[in-house]
């Protein structure tokens, strides 16, 4: 079972993020920064199907500045067998369409049974790369997957996807990008021995040159969409604190507050 | 100017009326139709609603095979109609089938998409402008587009009213045939499993009462249900509550949870970590029940109260139950 990951460094879930004054982006100093938490349940779906096949391959694909080398590192820790990082100043500030197309270029060569993204990355929250990834290789998405169970001949796979009000469990042809949700499994931790070997494991740098992609149709020259400005958003301030002589008093309180002055029961 | 359409069993889902009042507003700016694509098989009078909210024209694209929706059958059959017909904007509720299908259809159309739009507007030259929360609402950010159409985004349900700009508005249907065969779709749903129930999907509720760590045990969000039959409310939970397996993660609101805007919020034994604000803080109201003074929701929400919520929501429920009889 050969399974392809895409991989995307984030800001922890806790960074404090700062803008530029200016508004074009954020300030990138002092960030911590880890794997996307959507895309660490796909290197462990890979992990188990390359267990429960007994075979195959984990590769990582991942795109971004130097800095995401440890991220790939942490995911190699992981168990994950090999990785190809694609960094090139050029691929920078771009949107879903160009990252997806130098994910895809990446990805076209290699032999692949399964893909896994995120179901989105927690830095912009576009949830696009994983469908618009499964359009240029014409092969079928799902997104949302909190379970995955591939057919021996690993020609198709059973995958369960959350819609509202419960789940679909859908049947699709293999190859797939399946975009996984919180749910899906329990993310193993590196283990002292795991990150030992993973310094050794097979780390492929590529730049636009070596997948053969024009710069100028990369990044933010390429992008179809740009981010005009960034703010913080309005802040909330602390609103009333209701009281009473006893829990009875208070309750009754804010049921006549949210009537009579928000008016909203 | 086209909005997708969003429906179930006949019904209309919420999110598109309220991207057809706001669509309205830019189809004058710009001097353009606004038309609603509405996929399906045998798609019945309902669809006629949809002029009520300003559509001049609703395209009714129909095949047995997009009876049920599927990825690749619903972005055939949209992005061939795209191709002919050429808007210059084309929105999605940011919803399940919004965000499956989108960018989708934006990378076949060879389209900019921005996702889980809060606020969507034109610049001097009639460009899409789409503001959009980034980084778990912690940026806003403002998305220009390429010139290159339609110029897509997905709309966040319940942020923008839904107005009706008269009952007897009429649009046009104009009724055609998908040209989709078995084989472009490659995925079949074959079971359907319910964990929710009837309830209104969190999403687009109105009234949430949300439970977190505070709440102790799976078995006391009965208070919270009661509280919710008594406001027409859906029942959601913090990643704690979730984590801790009391409630399904389904019903998880948060970072890694869903992003809810309803009107009034009710967040009982929830500290209000940043994760959790990210998916609830665009909620017109928020009131919180903890009995943490220091708990960091305080600074953050409309109305507070300090106390047991085992005390407190049990005679909320019997005051909301009297006001609501009244």
């Amino acid at each position: 079972m050969n399974s392809i990951v895409c991989l995307k460094q984030v800001p922890d879930t806790e960074a404090q993020i700062r803008i530029k004054p200016d508004g074009s982006g954020i300030i990138t100093q002092d960030i911590k920064y880890i794997i996307n938490p959507y895309d660490e349940f796909g290197v462990e779906e890979a992990l188990k199907l390359k267990e429960k096949f007994g075979a195959g391959t984990v590769t990582l694909v991942s795109m971004g500045p130097q800095r995401a080398i440890e991220s790939i590192r942490m995911a190699l820790a992981m168990g994950a067998d090999k990785a190809i990082h694609l960094d090139d100043p050029a691929f920078e500030d771009g949107d879903a369409y160009t990252t997806a197309k130098v994910l895809a270029q990446a990805i076209k060569g290699l032999e692949y049974d399964i893909i896994f993204c995120g179901r989105q990355a927690i830095d912009d929250d576009l949830a696009q790369v994983g469908s618009a990834l499964a359009e240029m290789l014409a092969i079928p998405q799902i997104y949302l997957v909190t379970k995955v169970d591939v057919a021996s001949d690993k020609k198709k796979a059973k995958v369960n996807r959350q819609v509202v009000g419960g789940e679909e469990v859908i049947e699709t042809t293999l190859p797939a990008v399946l975009t996984c949700q919180k749910g899906l499994n329990e993310p193993r931790y590196a283990s002292l021995p795991g990150i030992m070997k993973a310094k050794k494991k097979e780390v492929n740098t590529m730049n636009a040159a070596a997948l053969g992609i024009d710069p100028n149709s990369a990044g933010k020259a390429g992008a179809k969409c740009r981010i005009l400005k960034m703010y913080s958003p309005p802040a909330r301030s602390a609103g009333k604190i209701v009281s009473g002589a006893d829990a009875a008093e208070t309750a009754a309180k804010l049921a006549k507050l949210l009537r009579e002055e928000a008016k909203i029961i | 100017m086209w909005v997708f359409v969003e429906h179930k069993d006949d019904k209309i889902r919420k999110v598109t009326f309220e991207m057809l009042s706001e669509a309205r507003k830019l189809a004058d700016q710009k001097g353009e139709e606004l038309c609603a694509v509405v996929l399906g098989n045998n798609i019945g009078a309902f669809v006629e609603t949809l002029g009520q909210y300003g559509t001049d024209k609703i395209y009714v694209l129909e095949n047995e095979l997009l009876s049920q929706y599927s990825t690749d059958g619903y972005t055939k059959a949209l992005a061939d109609l795209a191709k002919e017909q050429q808007p210059s904007i084309l929105l999605f509720g940011a919803t399940v089938i919004g965000k499956d299908l989108s960018p989708r259809v934006a990378t076949r159309l060879g389209a900019g998409l921005a996702t889980d739009c809060v606020k969507i507007g034109l610049d001097s030259e009639g460009n899409l402008i789409a503001t959009r929360p980034m980084y778990a609402g912690k940026v806003i950010a403002e998305v220009g587009f390429s010139s290159d159409t339609p110029q897509m985004a997905s709309v966040r349900p319940n942020i923008l009213p839904a107005t009706v700009l008269s009952d007897s508005r009429k649009a046009e249907v104009i009724r055609l045939k998908a040209d989709i065969s078995a084989a472009d779709i490659k995925t079949t749903i074959v079971e359907t499993i319910k964990t929710a129930g009837e309830k209104v999907d969190l999403t687009e509720a109105d009234v949430i009462v949300s439970g977190g760590r505070g709440m102790k045990g799976p078995e006391n969000f009965k208070i919270l249900e009661e509280l919710a039959d008594v406001l027409a409310a859906t029942v959601g939970a913090s990643r704690a509550a979730v984590d801790a397996g009391w409630r399904l993660q389904i019903d998880q609101v948060g970072q890694t949870g869903k992003v809810v805007s309803p009107n009034l919020y009710i967040a009982c034994g929830i500290s209000g970590a940043i994760q959790h604000f990210a998916g609830m803080g665009t909620s017109k109201v928020i009131v919180a029940i903890n009995k943490d003074p220091d708990a960091v929701i305080f600074g953050k929400c409309d109305y507070g109260i300090v106390d047991d919520l085992f005390k407190v929501v049990p005679i909320f429920t019997q005051e909301c139950k009297k006001l609501r009889s009244e």
